[in-house]
């Protein structure tokens, strides 16, 4: 139990390694199914091929859309796209970055399905016998060409009476798991040939941009995921406070009757307050919809300035929401002296 | 028995090199696996044979050779590395070689050993030679007057037990063992030929030039430590920035809603000031940008002493902005 909390733990470490995970999971999921699944083929003349391709075409197509799903930075990454600009411009690269890093994690498990399925070869040997040319093999000549595809559609089934003695049938199979063997292992170099490339030569173009769009696309998912917690904070302690006021409300109505003594002082004054002055639904209704249509800027040079006792805000020209200026700015003395 | 798995798991975290060291030794398993779990299925054509036989002895080491650098994240490094613009720090072309051959060793190891399964077993090489077999010498040559194309059509079945027909050409158990016999001397010549090469490297290298190799290893794991470093420093920064965007957010809505004062308590001094310092003086985007541009285009020099004294660039943001007053003061002075 320990080294599955420990494993967890190192997964939960950051959201990479979480997504990684995932992804690995799903990727065993996918061979998992298929050692598990049945496959039955129909051994008709013009089901195998459509039983054969969408065996071998359709889970992928589920497992990429579980892999999309499954996966919280799509719904960032749709956010992001979505919103209106309000106080921070949208960078495409961003969410460009942000798009194909969640296209090629989800892409994994389908594409471990095709090949498995490729180098396990019952699905192509189902689809594609009936399209082999019978002139190659033994024991066709004497058949009608329709009675040349009932055959040959019969090739993978082996418990077939027509075909159980046939001379060609285990030639042909052999033939066709030799083509989806050799297909399935050049897709698989092909891949990772790509995925090499991809790899060693992103650093050779555009390597300071590529800094940037990480640093940021890693800062919209932290800022998302705090901006979460502050806001199950402020709920708790929003609950809280509401049902000790419901309490003290009645308790009032009880001690006006009974003259008591007063009670004593309000507990939580020593623990943080959470509130941050937001102490109504209007308020946190309007807080949530600005957080969405006018997103602050991305400058904390006010706060970091901000005294600690003082209500006062330092209100300097250069602390408006700078999103884009070069400059330092809080360094006052720079600009002084570019005047000079 | 915990404590030693967690151990274990640490030791490997501990740097790049040895959880690579890891990852080979699982690959090398998974490589066995794989071959055991792969369904050899020999086509038994004659000109099919060879091709399908040498695919499968080759294709899968190279795709392994490949996954080993795919997975090695000292390949982007290096990459980087190579490209980056000279800035303040120098390019070694030692340490560049020093990775490459690294990484490239870790990565031989699986598919050396998909290669020697492969050929101990012998499936393969049976498949691919089985029209080579020298029929004179197993069998009889005269037997029926075959023509050429017809011999190597019975001889390409010899692998496939069920539809062989050449019993009187040569017996199939005598192919088959002569041809497995030939594999698997192939197969342990192999096995002993890398084992040898490993050992000289191993043995002789620090024969040739120790002290230039020991600082090749040194900066090579600096570079790694450095960039580490760097990803953790500028996600601690993320982490920072947005809460303290999302606590002026609150305020600022606060002032926007026109509540009279804030209701929550002042933070403790110690906690502003401690944020304050971890935001390391970069705090809008503007700054950032510049920051990881500048990381990229101008490395720092590998260089702690001369910080304070030297007049750097400008393009050296990521000092803290405690130091930088004083530089200021040296500019002034010295336009004056």
């Amino acid at each position: 139990m320990d080294r599955f909390r420990m494993i967890f733990q190192y997964f939960q470490s950051n959201s990479e390694s979480v997504m990684n995970g995932i992804c690995g999971l799903l990727a065993l999921a996918s061979v998992k199914m298929y050692t598990s699944f049945d496959f039955n083929c129909p051994c008709l003349p013009k089901y195998n091929m459509v039983y054969g391709l969408g065996i071998m075409f359709l889970p992928p197509m589920a497992l990429f859309l579980c892999g999309l799903i499954l996966n919280r930075q799509s719904l960032v990454m749709l956010e992001e796209w979505k919103r209106p600009t309000g106080g921070r411009k949208k960078d495409l690269a961003i969410i460009r970055y942000m798009c194909s890093s969640i296209m090629q994690r989800a892409m994994i498990a389908p594409i471990i399905w095709i090949i498995v399925t490729l180098l396990d070869g019952k699905c192509f040997i189902c689809a594609f016998s009936s399209s082999i040319d019978p002139e190659k093999f033994v024991g066709f000549a004497n058949a009608t060409p329709a009675q040349t595809q009932l055959l040959l559609s019969k090739v993978p089934c082996k418990d077939d009476e027509l075909m159980k003695n046939h001379p060609a049938r285990k030639a042909i199979s052999r033939y066709l798991r030799c083509w989806s063997q050799a297909l399935g292992w050049s897709i698989l170099l092909i891949l990772i040939m790509v995925a090499f490339l991809a790899r060693a030569l992103r650093p050779c173009f555009n390597q300071a941009a590529f800094l940037q769009t990480r640093y940021w696309s890693n800062y919209i998912d932290i800022e998302q995921k705090i901006f979460e917690e502050t806001c199950c904070e402020h709920a708790r302690d929003f609950a809280h406070k509401c049902i000790l006021h419901f309490f003290e409300s009645m308790q009032k109505e009880i001690q006006l009757r009974r003259f008591n003594a007063p009670r004593e002082a309000e507990a939580g004054e020593g623990e943080e307050d959470h509130l941050r002055g937001i102490t109504d639904r209007e308020q946190m209704n309007k807080l949530l919809k600005s957080w969405y249509y006018h997103k602050p800027p991305l400058d904390v040079s006010q706060a970091t300035q901000h005294q600690p006792v003082g209500r006062e805000r330092l209100s300097m020209p250069w602390a408006d929401s700078l999103s884009n200026r070069g400059k330092v700015p809080q360094k006052a003395q720079i600009s002084r002296q570019t005047d000079v | 028995k915990m404590d030693k798995f967690r151990m274990i798991f640490q030791f490997l975290q501990s740097n790049q090199e040895s959880f690579m060291n890891g990852i080979c030794g699982i690959m090398a398993l998974a490589s066995a696996q794989m071959y055991s779990a792969f369904d050899f299925n020999c086509p038994c054509l004659p000109s099919y044979n060879l091709a399908y036989g040498l695919g499968i002895l080759l294709a899968p080491p190279l795709v392994l050779f490949l996954l080993g650098f795919v997975m090695n994240n000292n390949v982007s490094m290096l990459a980087e590395e190579w490209r980056r613009p000279t800035g303040m720090r120098q390019k070694d072309p030692a340490v560049l070689r020093y990775m490459f051959c690294s990484m490239a060793q870790r990565a031989m190891i699986a598919p050396a050993v998909w290669i020697s399964v492969t050929l101990l077993d012998g499936k393969c090489f049976m498949c691919a030679f089985s029209t080579t077999v020298p029929v004179e010498k197993l069998g009889n040559r005269s037997y029926t007057g075959l023509s050429e194309k017809e011999m190597r059509r019975i001889l390409a079945r010899i692998p496939c037990k069920e539809i062989y027909n050449g019993q009187e050409l040569v017996a199939r158990e005598v192919a088959v063992r002569y041809l497995r016999c030939i594999s698997q001397a192939l197969g342990w010549s192999f096995v002993l030929l890398m084992t040898m090469l490993a050992f000289l490297v191993r043995a002789l290298r620090p024969c040739f030039t120790q002290a230039a190799f020991l600082k090749s290893k040194y900066w090579s794991h600096y570079i790694d430590i450095e960039r580490k470093l760097f990803d953790e420093t500028c996600t601690e920064h993320a982490k920072t920035f947005a809460k303290v965007c999302i606590q002026q957010f609150f305020e600022a809505t606060n002032k926007d809603m026109g509540l009279g004062h804030s209701h929550s308590p002042e933070k403790a001094p110690s906690d502003a000031g401690e944020e304050k310092e971890k935001l390391l003086g970069i705090t809008d985007q503007g700054t950032m940008n510049k920051l990881l541009r500048s990381w990229h285009k101008c490395k720092p020099p590998l260089c702690l002493q001369q910080e304070g004294l030297q007049n750097g660039n400008s393009s050296n943001r990521h000092h803290s902005h405690l130091s930088l007053p004083r530089k200021e003061m040296v500019t002034y002075y010295s336009k004056v």
